[in-house]
């Protein structure tokens, strides 16, 4: 916002955020959660009525799924209420019955009721989560009534685990909570909670008694309920504060706080996690869940500690939160790093439970945050010190491998025979440097554990062989201790310092690696115009990312997604294209994928069940495709910087292809454009063309037939039958001519191509014209081996045709015309020459366009056909027509054709 | 003009041809019959016995080819095709089903007449009425047996496939031949696809016979169908 608008105004980028908010809320459906503290509390009972209330307005009200718990004031609300058919499902043999997600899309309801938004979906369905379910009702418009007990919320679960000791493995993420368009709380203070229960009103017989016991104790519905009031009043707060922010209400608008918090792979992360989120939301700020991984910690990691990890960010994901992975040297300094960039406030870190000696040795990693963090708070949460796996930091696999000790024990070896070789020769101070080169090198070469045991070999050795006494590990010289000591320190400082040099080059290389390929795409893609080959380098670059098989899918004109042709495994080259094996199940994915723009498939929330990933080609205005991955190991796409890595390789192809379509979007116009246009001209100049044969036609048999017609002399009638028969003659080559053209316009032409003797072509016309020509001095100049070409006869024949007519017709009787075929090495060229006035300046290219008479007063009558039509064979035949004037005066046509190949061998 | 009234059974189903038609053949004396659909035509076919059978080559019920097809399984005499312009496949289809010729519409009574006249004498000679061993058609004098070309008198000389190609066309003079038609004839079965045999020996043949080869006045090209030796020549 800049410096000089008042204060008092409104943010601008906050008023658009909630513009689009209300836009895609209106296109959304509402989502109204009965939310309450405990089951029994009567959310259902509530919802339903509400339901009935509004069918009994007329609302187009269907049930979608109600558990009615065998409770009867429930089961009579639903009573007359239009129930779905619910799905059924078979799972190892076991029936079970499930929302029928595709039943209620297509029945369309105003309002559905769905009861229980934290449902897990059994095995098979679309989603594993009910309340994605009804983030597709939503999109698809239908408003949806909902219930939800408080423990299901996502935050507040740990909390709740804490309070009644059971953990509830049902949740619904807090966006969707907080995304809801109202929430009700149901309410009932919990003594007639506890009465409706021991009336048997919640639970049958058998389970009051457990029931009772466990969770439905006093003081675990006191504390519950209290959390459902509070998650309620935090509601109206943001619906009170987002109130102010539309009204311009700012006293109270606090400086933005941004959290970020730091995750690693201990299970303390994930209630670190929770209390950045209740942090985050009492302060109204966003929030940030940032995993820095070093290569030190990346190697030592086990696959269960990595799971953990991105299990800790997809649940930080769930609660609202941005995540980051971030690949650095020191987690400390990276960590700081981005939160300067990203402006944030407050970190929160998890102090780890560890032995204070190692806090006294090497300063903590809460240490280092705390020293480098200048004006940001740092919060540290404490943990229970429960079983928390001890992350092995051994070094870098590559010293760990067995063969580089084996080699380091080589070169200590070799150094102990050279030093034997050179003993009695040189000062034993010298055998040491020596001893000392050989441990450098392994440390250089093969990192920290060989050097360090090269190290000790190498004391050993020189303290058994050439230290006195020798073949003996006494030392009578104590000196040599310090030179045992340095040889060992030395290693130790040299491995280290390499280690660290090619781990930092190992980052280098990885973030290099990752901006080179964005880099390259968009390189490759701003070269091209062309969706398939767009298609192509996309599923290039994908797959040299992530190992498998990848195939762009594009939709019909009607949005259905096609078989894609664009595919291939890594390492095939674009040329080696194959069908890809969809199975038509993952068909229906990639469609869901490109209709909801929305990845689907393995790794992503909707169906990921399937072994293949699809991800939608959004492009702003449009989605292009979709792109689907098989990658060969699943787990590559758990890897978010791997995701992230795709949805931008996935982002600019879509652009690039959003531009290509645009442009081809842009030219069909055009030429649409330019169809009409013609069209247009094509109308004007025909009635105009047939009109005047017409009026002919008209007149004179008119006259014929008039009974007056008996007085006319013969000379006279047959003036005026010759007249009718002339302008019928006319009319007929204009409608040949004009179906000729539309013919050869309005499609691809069908060549019917053989050898063809140009000369007799000639003679043919000439035939065909005699009567017409019969005035003039034709002159025909054609070698007598005038090659065969190959083109369709009929055709050429007419372009021929139209070219001494047109000659005829546009000079004055009497001037000669001269026609002349001449072969080059590699064309055939006819030209038709007259004597007449010529072309007008400027119009020696302008004339073969359709409808153009080079004098539109001339008392001719063309047609300005014939000549578009000799245009239009000569380029489906790849040859060329030209017109130009003469420098001796009069026009010359002219149009070639190629030689493609030599006729066959001469008969016998 | 025609002695014997020729008979005529006209095959064609729009009423304005059919009209014009009519009162072109009864003008000059032949006898007429008329349907617009091919199975009737077939049938007055066997019935009426007629010289002639002019044939549209589309019909309401059954394609003109199927007609001509059906017909020249026993009728020898002279079958005429009417077709549109630009149809050149259609016409080569129709001769080589053993049609004597066509007539592109729209047409006038001349060219209609003459087509008439060369049809009705083709299938005199075909029938061997009238065996000729000596063909004249303006200076051009072909005597069979003799093997013998003149123009104006003047001996030309021929090779062989010239002078076979020539008298193909000579036998059946004014009639148009296909390019199959000619190959099959003057190459035999095996040379049918090969066009350009032909373009070369017509060319090679008119460089000997026409006065001017460029205006060619005995050999004709019907573009995209064949070829004709002229019937007469224009004055």
């Amino acid at each position: 916002m800049s410096a000089n608008a008042s204060a008092g105004r409104p943010d601008p980028d906050a008023l658009l955020a909630r513009l689009h908010e209300d836009d895609a809320r209106a296109r959304r459906g509402r989502l109204k959660i009965f939310f309450g503290a405990a089951p029994g509390v009567g959310k259902t009972y509530s919802m339903l009525e509400a339901a009935r209330a509004l069918r009994a307005a007329g609302t187009d009200v269907v049930v979608g799924y109600v558990e009615p718990h065998g409770r009867p004031e429930t089961e009579a609300l639903l009573d007359g209420l239009e129930i779905l058919p619910p799905q059924e499902l078979e799972h190892r043999g076991i029936h079970l019955n499930e929302f029928d997600l595709d039943g209620a899309l297509s029945r369309h309801p105003a309002l559905l009721v769905v009861d229980e938004l934290a449902h897990s979906n059994h095995p098979g369905a679309r989603h594993p989560k009910r309340w994605m379910d009804v983030q597709e009702l939503l999109a698809d418009g239908i408003d949806v009534f909902t219930t939800v007990n408080v423990q299901h919320v996502e935050s507040v679960n740990d909390v709740v685990a804490q309070i009644t000791g059971v953990q509830v493995r049902e949740t619904v993420p807090d966006k969707v909570f907080d995304g809801a368009d109202e929430v009700e709380l149901v309410d009932l203070p919990p003594d007639e909670l506890l009465q409706r229960l021991r009336e048997g009103k919640i639970y049958a017989e058998a389970k009051i008694g457990s029931a009772l016991d466990s969770f439905f104790r006093e003081g675990n519905l006191i504390a519950l309920r209290q959390l459902a009031l509070r998650a309620t009043a935090d509601r109206v707060d943001a619906a009170m504060r987002a109130y102010r922010e539309r009204h311009a209400i700012r006293d109270v608008w606090a400086a933005a706080e941004r959290v970020l918090v730091c995750v690693g792979p201990d299970p303390l992360s994930e209630r670190v996690v929770r209390a950045a989120r209740r942090l985050a939301t009492a302060l109204h700020s966003g929030w940030i869940a940032v995993y820095v991984e070093t290569p030190a910690l990346a190697a030592a990691l086990d696959r269960g500690a990595r799971d953990r990890v991105l299990a800790t960010l997809k649940l930080a994901e769930s609660l609202g939160a941005q995540t980051a992975n971030l690949p650095g040297e020191s987690v400390a300094a990276e960590l700081l790093a981005f939160a300067r960039a990203r402006n944030v406030s407050k970190i929160i870190v998890g102090k780890p439970s560890r032995p204070r000696w190692r806090d006294r040795l090497k300063a903590s990693l809460v240490d280092e945050i705390i020293r480098g963090s200048g004006a940001i708070d740092v919060y540290v949460i404490t943990g229970e010190a429960e079983a928390l796996a001890p992350a092995a930091r051994r070094l870098p696999s590559r010293s760990s491998r067995p063969f580089a000790y084996a080699q380091s024990a080589f070169v200590v070896a070799g150094v102990t025979l050279l030093c034997a070789a050179l003993f009695g020769h040189i000062e034993r101070a010298n055998l040491v440097m020596i001893y000392l080169l050989g441990t450098v090198f392994v440390a250089a070469r093969f990192g920290r554990g060989p050097s360090v045991m090269a190290a000790v070999l190498s004391v050993g050795l020189f303290d058994f062989l050439f230290v006195p006494p020798r073949y003996s590990f006494a030392v009578s010289d104590a000196q040599y201790l310090i030179t045992f000591a340095v040889m060992l320190v030395t290693a130790l400082l040299i491995s280290q310092l390499t280690a660290r040099g090619r781990r930092q080059a190992s980052i280098a290389r990885q973030r290099e690696r990752r901006t080179g390929e964005l880099f390259t795409l968009s390189r490759e893609l701003m070269h091209s115009r062309d969706l398939a080959e767009l298609g192509t380098i996309l599923v290039r670059h994908v797959l040299a990312a992530i190992d498998g098989e990848a195939a762009v899918l594009l939709p019909d004109a009607e949005g259905h997604i096609l078989d894609p042709t664009h595919f291939c495994t890594r390492g095939a080259t674009p040329a080696h294209v194959m069908r890809y094996p969809v199975p038509g199940n993952d068909l229906g994915i990639a469609q869901w994928a490109r209709d909801h723009r929305e990845s689907a498939g393995c790794g992503t929330h909707t169906l990921a069940s399937a072994d293949a990933v699809y991800l939608p080609l959004n492009a702003p205005q449009r989605c292009i495709g979709v792109l689907g991955l098989r990658p060969r190991d699943p787990r590559q796409l758990e890897i978010p910087e791997q995701m992230h890595l795709l949805e931008a390789l996935v982002n600019q192809a879509a652009i690039a292809m959003e531009r290509v379509q645009l442009a081809q979007d842009a030219r069909s116009a055009d030429r649409q454009i330019e169809a009409e246009r013609l069209r247009n001209l094509l109308l004007a100049s025909i009635s105009h063309d047939f009109r005047t044969p017409l009026a002919g036609i008209i007149g004179s048999a008119s006259t014929l037939l008039d009974s007056a017609s008996t007085a006319l002399s013969e000379e006279r009638r047959r003036s005026l039958l010759a007249a009718l028969l002339a302008e019928a003659q006319r009319l007929h080559r204009l409608v040949g001519n004009l179906l000729d053209l539309t013919r050869l316009t309005s499609g691809p032409v069908r060549l019917k191509r053989e050898w063809v003797a140009l000369d007799e072509l000639i003679g043919a016309v000439l035939g065909r014209l005699g009567d017409v020509l019969a005035q003039r001095e034709v002159t025909v100049d054609q070698p007598p081996d005038l090659p065969l070409v190959r083109c369709d006869e009929v055709m050429i024949e007419q372009v021929i045709f139209n070219l001494v007519e047109n000659a005829h017709k546009h000079t004055p009787p009497g001037t000669p015309i001269r026609i002349t075929a001449r072969a080059w090495p590699a064309l055939v060229e006819v030209r038709v020459a007259d004597a007449g006035p010529g072309l007008p300046a400027g119009e020696e290219s302008r004339v073969f366009e359709a409808f153009h008479r080079a004098r539109d007063e001339s008392a001719q009558s063309g047609f300005g056909l014939g000549l578009a039509i000799c245009k239009a064979v000569v380029d489906a035949h790849g040859g060329e027509i030209r017109a130009r004037n003469l420098p001796e005066g009069g026009a010359e046509f002219s149009f070639t054709l190629p030689r493609e190949q030599e006729p066959p061998a001469a008969p016998p | 003009m025609n002695a014997p009234q020729a008979r005529v059974l006209v095959i064609e189903d729009d009423p304005q041809i059919r009209r014009f038609l009519a009162a072109a053949l009864e003008a000059h004396d032949y006898a007429l019959d008329m349907t617009t659909t091919g199975m009737e035509g077939l049938r007055l076919a066997t019935l009426r016995l007629p010289d002639i059978v002019i044939v549209d080559l589309g019909l309401p019920d059954i394609s003109g080819l199927e007609v001509i097809e059906r017909l020249r399984a026993w009728y020898t005499r002279a079958i005429v095709v009417l077709s549109a312009r630009s149809q050149e496949a259609d016409k080569v289809a129709a001769l080589d089903r053993g049609a004597d010729d066509y007539l592109s519409k729209p047409f006038g009574v001349g060219e209609l007449l003459a087509r008439l006249r060369v049809a009705q004498r083709h299938v005199a000679t075909r029938l061997g009425e009238e065996p000729q061993a000596r063909i004249e058609v303006g200076a051009l004098a072909i005597d069979l047996d003799a093997r013998r070309v003149q123009r104006d008198g003047i001996d030309i000389h021929l090779t062989p496939i010239e002078y076979k190609l020539l008298t193909v066309l000579a036998r059946h003079r004014g009639k148009v031949m296909t390019h199959r038609q000619l190959l099959r004839e003057v190459w035999g079965a095996t040379h049918v696809e090969s066009p350009h045999y032909l373009r070369i020996y017509l060319r090679a043949l008119r460089h000997k016979i026409e006065p001017d080869p460029a205006r060619p006045r005995y050999l004709l090209t019907e573009v995209g169908v064949g070829y004709r030796l002229a019937d007469s020549l224009p004055q």
